[in-house]
């Protein structure tokens, strides 16, 4: 690294276009493939987990930002997910139990020429870290978070977690658990999350599209992905996978798009007079009484009454993106109070802050 | 009148008050005025935890003692010469700590019959013969600031918050304090507000013009200035000084200062001056909660920031394992921690040192963390830098061990020309290394590289899993731990060969007992030295900056006595260390009362140790 500066931009190399969110890390040349993003490190989650499918999904879809692979970091927090930067050949911080947003601030809000992702879990993410989470989304800190949701702790074998549907009957739970779970993103959305979505494992292009979405998002993007853990919670997600079921109870929202679903598009989304969303065939109502998505609505109650349509019975299930707003993220807004301060009070001059205040001088 | 002037070498003035009298307002503009005048000085603010406890009571009581003299001081005093009571409840509360023969100014307007009630005095003492043995001026100090703002167009309660300044005024008649400083001050705190303005300078300099013409006061108080080297001189408060020593340190390293703090006394005010000094490229970041603060932090100094977290024991105990992560991945990061005294939520605003096992061992596994601790409240300064230092030299978290009396307590500073300071040099990882290894450590200091992201060619992955020497990876291989375990000690162990040797004060060279303190005792042990060696005793000092690794000479000076006492404000923490580490049995002195020592009091336990020979 050739220097950092006083408001800790890395010197050169700096490409202005693009999206704002990458504006400022550094591009390349070079072609890069999936390959440039593995390391040398074996791959040590249980076999069939949809850990794997996901890292390959990230491996493969980075190369697509052209972002020179030494600025783009992964931080993580503690859990089956949280292993991942070790896979992963950039540059890679493995801390501590529900922290990784926290550190992550710290990182993205000084290095605004750093992709910087978080890599976290359920168990991570929703209970031991659920302050960091909900505070580093308010604050818009520059970061992709990635909740690997199961919705059952692995690591510590097999315990329920704030995701875990009520009544989940586990190793500290033989009786069913007692409490009522998160929903990830109606949290996300009340902590005034300005990019909320969901994807899932299995399906690599909706992935590849989300994840592409969050990385150029102006601030924290919060994107839950469903995950599957073949050892403990296995089948979790499979009426989402099921090809016989999937298509009429998987919602893909499309920005701007009517929301239609169901391997026909047979049926359709309406708004009810309290503000939730009802399923109704698309053949019974008129055209305009379908309700179109519009992820960049500065009022989130649509978003937060798509988000309350999921439940542990898939039902129906939106995925894709909900909520993306434009909102200065907490790098931008840090660094112009430093250049405002520079400017306005002169740069920092080390002799004369001592020599402030009352003074007296002996002889 | 003439007044008789009476040559004093030092004093001590105790303000008393409610806490929303303005006490500790008072006390700093006296401390301003005597640090211009060119006395030395020292100073101890003491409040409630409780923002506005009810008015009148002894809760509510808020005081600021000041100690000045002609020559050099170490300590605010033992006791008051002249205590200031604005209320009966400040009356009470101080009227214990001040000998016979001292004066006693006090606000009479206070002294009614439901204010005497409420503290439980029967009747006024300044009326009873209950304070017989002091010099007594009972003086209406409220009113005669009312009367004096007549002519103001302000509210009768704005007058009598006045009276604050009123007493200053005297005060500094009394004891020949220039004046022109708190006028300009007061021009500059209520310049939005110029009728509130020019009342209390009104007030202020009515309070002056009384002392000249009342009989109440027949002497006048004169203490020279105090010989000081040459210089630059200002007064300084050891937050400040901490938080400049932040500033100087970064711009000594040339990286980014980041804090991460969250809101804690006695340690915000550091938090509130970073926040001041944006133009010199230093973020600060008040975060959702300790722990966050200090990960904040951590994650800067991944980046390459000089990452740094401020807090007090309690915030300590929820950043350890963060510590701790800093001790696994080995990166730079300055931990402030401004003592108050526990457990727990303690006594938030009263002073302590029984942290140091806390910044020790307060951690999962085998953590050594480089310790700190600075003497004075401008030695803050320093210890900051040299933290610093060492943080970046040997990519360590180290622990800042200042505590509330320092944090709040000031002394006059003289200002260090930039250039003498030390310059810290950062030494990333140079890119595109060959076979680059995140934890090849330099033969010498044992340190890793700091490769920081950004830097094309050195990818790496760190994390709190035990990580193979040299190259990084996840290493669940016993003998591997082992090694690694011991590396991590013994980086922080060769510490003890690139810092200042303990130095002892032992001027004769004949002592036989040596008194060792840390941290902010300095003061108080020096002034009780003195008294000991005044009255014919002999008695050698010395006073560890670095608790963690000790100077390399700390057993053998410790070996060359035959006696030594450690006074803590603890129950000897460091005294079981230096059992521990070198089998010495000294002789450990422990006061836990939320108030530094007092000079005569260690005299007396230094003079028994001798006496004891």
């Amino acid at each position: 690294m050739s220097e950092i500066n006083g408001h800790g931009v890395n010197g050169g190399g700096v490409d202005g276009g693009g999206p704002l969110a990458l504006s400022l890390v550094p591009k390349t040349d070079a072609k890069q493939t999936m390959k440039d993003f593995k390391t040398d490190q074996e791959v040590r989650w249980c076999p069939g987990c949809g850990d794997y499918a996901i890292l390959a999904a990230v491996q493969s879809f980075l190369p697509e930002l052209g972002l020179r692979r030494e600025n783009i970091t992964f931080v993580s927090g503690i859990g089956c997910s949280s292993r991942f930067p070790y896979y992963m050949n950039t540059y890679g911080f493995h801390s501590i139990h529900g922290r990784a947003p926290a550190i992550a601030t710290g990182l993205a809000t000084s290095r605004p020429d750093l992709s910087v992702w978080v890599v976290t879990g359920d168990g991570d993410a929703l209970s031991i870290g659920g302050n960091h989470l909900i505070h580093a989304l308010r604050r818009n800190v520059n970061l992709k978070i990635l909740l690997f949701n199961n919705r059952i702790y692995g690591l510590t074998k097999g315990q329920y977690s704030p995701t875990s549907e009520t009544g989940k009957i586990t190793k500290s739970t033989p009786m069913g658990s007692l409490d009522a779970p998160f929903n990830p993103l109606s949290l996300a959305i009340g902590a005034e999350g300005t990019f909320v979505a969901r994807t899932i494992d299995s399906d690599r292009k909706h992935l590849h599209s989300v994840l592409r979405a969050a990385a150029e998002h102006r601030g924290t993007a919060l994107v839950e992905i469903y995950q599957n853990c073949n050892i403990f919670n296995d089948g979790a997600f499979d009426p989402l996978k099921d090809a016989s079921v999937r298509d009429d109870i998987t919602v893909r929202l499309e920005d701007k798009q009517p929301i239609v679903f169901g391997a026909e598009g047979q049926k359709a989304l309406r708004r009810t007079r309290t503000g939730s969303f009802e399923v109704v065939n698309t053949a019974d109502v008129d055209p305009s009484e379908i309700a179109v998505h519009d992820a960049s609505n500065p009022d989130p109650s649509q978003a937060f009454a798509l988000s309350r349509l999921d439940s542990p019975a898939f039902e129906h299930t939106p995925i894709g993106i909900f909520r993306n707003v434009d909102r200065p993220s907490y790098d931008e807004l840090m660094r112009d109070q430093l250049d405002e301060a520079a400017e306005s009070q002169g740069k920092g001059d080390l002799a004369a802050l001592l020599a402030s205040g009352d003074t007296w001088r002996v002889d | 009148m003439t007044k008789q002037v009476q040559q004093l070498d030092r004093v001590i003035i105790r303000f008393a008050g409610d806490s929303g009298d303005g006490m500790q307002l008072t006390g700093d503009r006296f401390t301003q005025e005597t640090a211009a005048f060119g006395n030395d000085l020292s100073t101890l603010p003491n409040f409630p935890a409780e923002i506005r406890a009810p008015a009148g009571t002894l809760p509510g009581v808020s005081s600021f003692q000041l100690h000045f003299a002609d020559h050099d001081i170490l300590t605010p005093g033992d006791a008051p010469n002249v205590l200031v009571a604005m209320n009966p409840a400040a009356l009470k509360a101080n009227l214990g700590d001040l000998p016979r023969g001292a004066d006693l100014i006090v606000n009479t307007d206070e002294f009614t019959k439901r204010n005497l009630a409420k503290v439980g005095y029967a009747a006024s003492p300044v009326e009873d013969e209950s304070l017989s043995e002091f010099r007594v001026h009972a003086l209406p100090l409220t009113s005669m600031t009312v009367k004096a703002l007549a002519d103001f167009d302000i509210s009768k309660k704005d007058a009598e918050r006045a009276k604050n300044m009123f007493a200053l005024g005297l005060l500094c008649w009394l004891y020949h304090r220039p004046t022109e400083g708190t006028v300009s001050f007061l021009e500059r705190k209520f310049a939005k507000k110029p009728e509130i303005m020019k009342a209390n300078i009104a007030a202020f300099q009515a309070g002056w013009s009384f002392g000249e013409t009342t009989e109440a006061f027949s002497v006048q108080y004169e203490i020279k200035p105090a010989e000081h080297a040459p210089g630059l001189y200002r007064n300084i408060t050891g937050n400040t000084a901490l938080a400049y020593g932040l500033v100087a340190a970064g711009e000594r390293s040339g990286l980014p200062v980041f804090l991460g703090s969250y809101p804690i006394t006695p340690a915000s005010d550091i938090l509130h001056e970073l926040s001041r000094h944006k133009r010199f490229g230093v973020r600060t970041f008040q975060a959702e909660d300790e722990i966050a603060a200090v990960g904040a932090a951590l994650g800067a100094s991944f980046g390459g920031s000089l990452g740094v977290t401020t807090t007090s024991g309690p915030g300590i105990a929820l950043k350890s394992e963060t510590i701790g992560l800093a001790v696994a991945t080995e990166l730079p990061l300055l931990v402030i921690d401004v003592q108050r005294a526990g457990p727990s939520t303690g006594l938030p605003t009263k002073t302590e040192q029984a942290d140091l096992m806390q910044a020790m061992y307060g951690r999962n596994g085998e953590a050594p963390v480089p310790v700190v601790a600075p003497r004075s409240p401008s030695d803050c300064f320093d210890a900051a830098l040299e933290a610093a230092r060492i943080a970046v030299k040997y990519r360590t978290p180290v622990i800042v061990l200042s505590d509330g009396y320092l944090a709040n307590g000031s002394e006059p500073w003289k200002i260090p020309a930039v250039d003498s300071l030390p310059m810290i040099e950062p030494g990333f990882a140079e890119a595109d290394q060959d076979d680059f290894q995140p934890f090849r450590r330099d033969p010498e200091t044992l340190a890793r590289p700091w490769a920081v992201p950004g830097t094309p060619g050195l990818e790496h992955r760190i994390g709190g899993l035990e990580k193979a020497d040299g190259s990084g990876n996840i290493s669940y291989d016993g003998a591997n731990h082992d090694k690694m375990v011991r590396l991590r000690q013994a980086k922080v162990d060769g510490i003890a060969n690139d810092v200042e040797p303990l130095e002892v004060d032992d001027p004769s060279g004949e002592a036989r007992v040596l008194v060792l303190g840390w941290g902010g005792t300095y003061g108080a042990i020096s002034a009780a030295v003195r008294r000991v060696r005044k009255s014919g005793g002999t008695i050698a000092q010395a006073h560890l900056r670095h608790l963690n690794p000790f100077p390399a000479n700390t057993e053998a000076v410790l070996r060359s006595y035959d006696k030594v006492v450690v006074p803590e404000i603890n129950l000897g923490q460091l005294a079981m260390l230096l059992r521990g580490r070198f089998l010495i049995d000294v002789v450990s002195y422990n006061r836990v009362r939320g108030l530094p020592f007092k000079a005569e009091e260690l005299a007396g336990v230094i003079r028994d140790v001798i006496d004891s020979e």
